[in-house]
């Protein structure tokens, strides 16, 4: 289908896009890569009166490291971040994340930023920024803000995001030595959205897990966070049984809700899969 | 507001300036406005690929962006990239593969294809299948089609040593 009819401006500086956002309101949408925006539009879910298209911000864009951090810009293309090599050495969580995003076409157009604002239950990034404590940098008239990835995240497409308000882009610090990541889901199609993914993250130090995070993704509204599981691995040498205890604990952690891929119970036994892999792999991964 | 945007754009070498409607994908302006009407239009909200075009080099939906956004850009369609020879093995292929029935498919198929013949010659039948996950075939089944690629990759990888 045809979108409704729209207005259209390509501001070139943050001030414009605020007093545009102030001017507008409810009735205004940013446009980064369009990637999710237009299909709904297309499908009429959404029929707004202007679109700021965001693309002539060229500041937003970039991938740049500072001593101990790594800032993500909100207007980085998906592509950009695949082939970087920053991001390959500093975060390979996200650049295993990244490949999983839908389609070539897909990432050539679409956004870290736009991404992160859609919150899409069963998306990647969302459970990477979480995973790895980064920090989203957002603004408006008023100034900037900070916001812990973990409380960015507030419900089924809903986030910390207040009216007026864009998000910069993600601040992550380097993975430091001895840490390690792994990211696995399950989808149906290759670039489908992910039936139920794990973004993990931790401390390996022999058979030994610390400092673990297990960010499950698609099993909810929003990243959900694995404590139970994550305790029942930490607490001593990993087992072929811990790792059993674990994903036996993740029913503590995770209550997946039915969806066109399956019923909860489903959910919860791909999840326990998952959990299985990635534990593996995280141990077994030459560091 | 502007509902109505001039944009000027280079489509397969040829710089041009139009009037727009904001709303306007970039494939129905290719089809519509200009008569390039080997850009497909399916699902028009970017799971199908019969839209795929390349806009300042890189492959993308059609369908999901508009024609204002492609000011300043250059847009490559099927017809510009036929005329210019550049996918003359890739098409051949298809033809002895018999990587084609209906057509639809098959110039977004060519060109997201063709992005992967230039960037990787050496892609696995595993990786082909992978880059033209996001192009959706009602006819051939895929089989022939990944042949069709693999004989044009396999073609290029030779030149290149
Ligand atoms: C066929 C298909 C398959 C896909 N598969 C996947 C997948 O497997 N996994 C996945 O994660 N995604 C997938 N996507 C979506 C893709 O990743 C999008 O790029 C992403 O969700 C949105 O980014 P965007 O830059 O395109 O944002 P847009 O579509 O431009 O915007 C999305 C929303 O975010 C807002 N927004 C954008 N940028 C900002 C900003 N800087 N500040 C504040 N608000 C902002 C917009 O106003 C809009 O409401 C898929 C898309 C398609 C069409
Ligand atoms: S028409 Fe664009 S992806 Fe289907
Ligand atoms: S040949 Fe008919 S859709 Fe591919």
């Amino acid at each position: 289908m045809k979108p409704s009819p729209f207005a259209y401006t390509k501001p070139s500086s943050l001030d414009q896009v605020f007093e545009l956002l102030a001017a507008h309101g409810e009735g205004a949408k940013l446009l980064a890569g369009g990637q999710s925006l237009i299909p709904t539009l297309n499908l009429r879910l959404s029929s707004p009166s202007l679109l700021i298209d965001i693309n002539g911000l060229g500041q937003l864009s970039g991938i740049a490291v500072k001593g101990e951090t790594i800032h993500i810009g909100a207007l980085t293309r998906h592509s950009a971040v695949e082939r970087s090599p920053e991001i390959a050495r500093h975060l390979p969580l996200v650049a295993q994340a990244v490949r999983h995003i839908g389609h070539a076409a897909i990432r050539n157009r679409g956004t870290f930023g736009g991404s992160l604002a859609f919150a899409d239950p069963a998306a990647e990034l969302p459970a990477c920024t979480v995973a790895l404590g980064a920090t989203l940098i957002l603004a408006s008239r008023a100034g900037r803000r900070r916001v812990a990835a973990r409380n960015f995240f507030q419900g089924l497409y809903a986030t910390d995001l207040q009216a007026g308000e864009i998000l910069l882009g993600a601040e992550f610090p380097v993975q430091a030595s001895g840490y390690r990541s792994h990211f696995a889901e399950l989808a149906r199609r290759h670039g489908d959205y992910a039936m139920v993914g794990l973004a993990a993250h931790g401390r390996v130090s022999g058979e030994k897990l610390s400092d673990l995070r297990l960010v499950f993704f698609g099993v909810g509204t929003k990243p959900v966070m694995a404590v139970s599981a994550a305790r029942v691995l930490e607490t001593q040498a990993v087992t072929n049984a811990s790792i059993a205890g674990a994903t036996a604990a993740l029913a503590d952690d995770l209550d997946p809700p039915a969806d066109l891929n399956g019923s909860g119970a489903t959910k919860l036994h791909l999840a326990r899969v998952l959990l299985g892999r990635v534990v593996q792999a995280m141990l077994s991964e030459n560091a | 507001m502007e509902t109505t945007i001039e944009i000027t754009l280079t489509v397969n070498g040829e710089r041009l300036t139009r009037r727009v409607a904001a709303r306007q994908h970039l494939v129905d302006f290719l089809r519509d406005e200009l008569e390039l009407t080997g850009s497909h239009a399916g699902c028009e909200h970017g799971v199908c690929g019969a839209c795929t075009l390349r806009v300042d080099g890189e492959i993308v939906r059609g369908c999901l962006m508009l024609a204002v956004q492609a000011d300043g850009a250059r847009v490559d369609t099927i017809e510009g990239l036929s005329d210019s020879g550049e996918i003359v093995e890739l098409q051949r292929a298809f033809v002895e593969r018999n990587a084609l029935q209906c057509g639809f498919c098959t110039p977004g198929m060519l060109i997201a294809a063709a992005d992967l013949v230039a960037r990787k010659p050496a892609a696995t039948r595993e990786e082909i299948r992978e880059h033209l996950s996001g192009n959706f075939c009602r006819c051939t089944g895929y089989h022939a089609i990944v042949d069709a690629v693999e004989t044009a990759c396999r073609a290029r990888a030779g030149r290149k040593k």
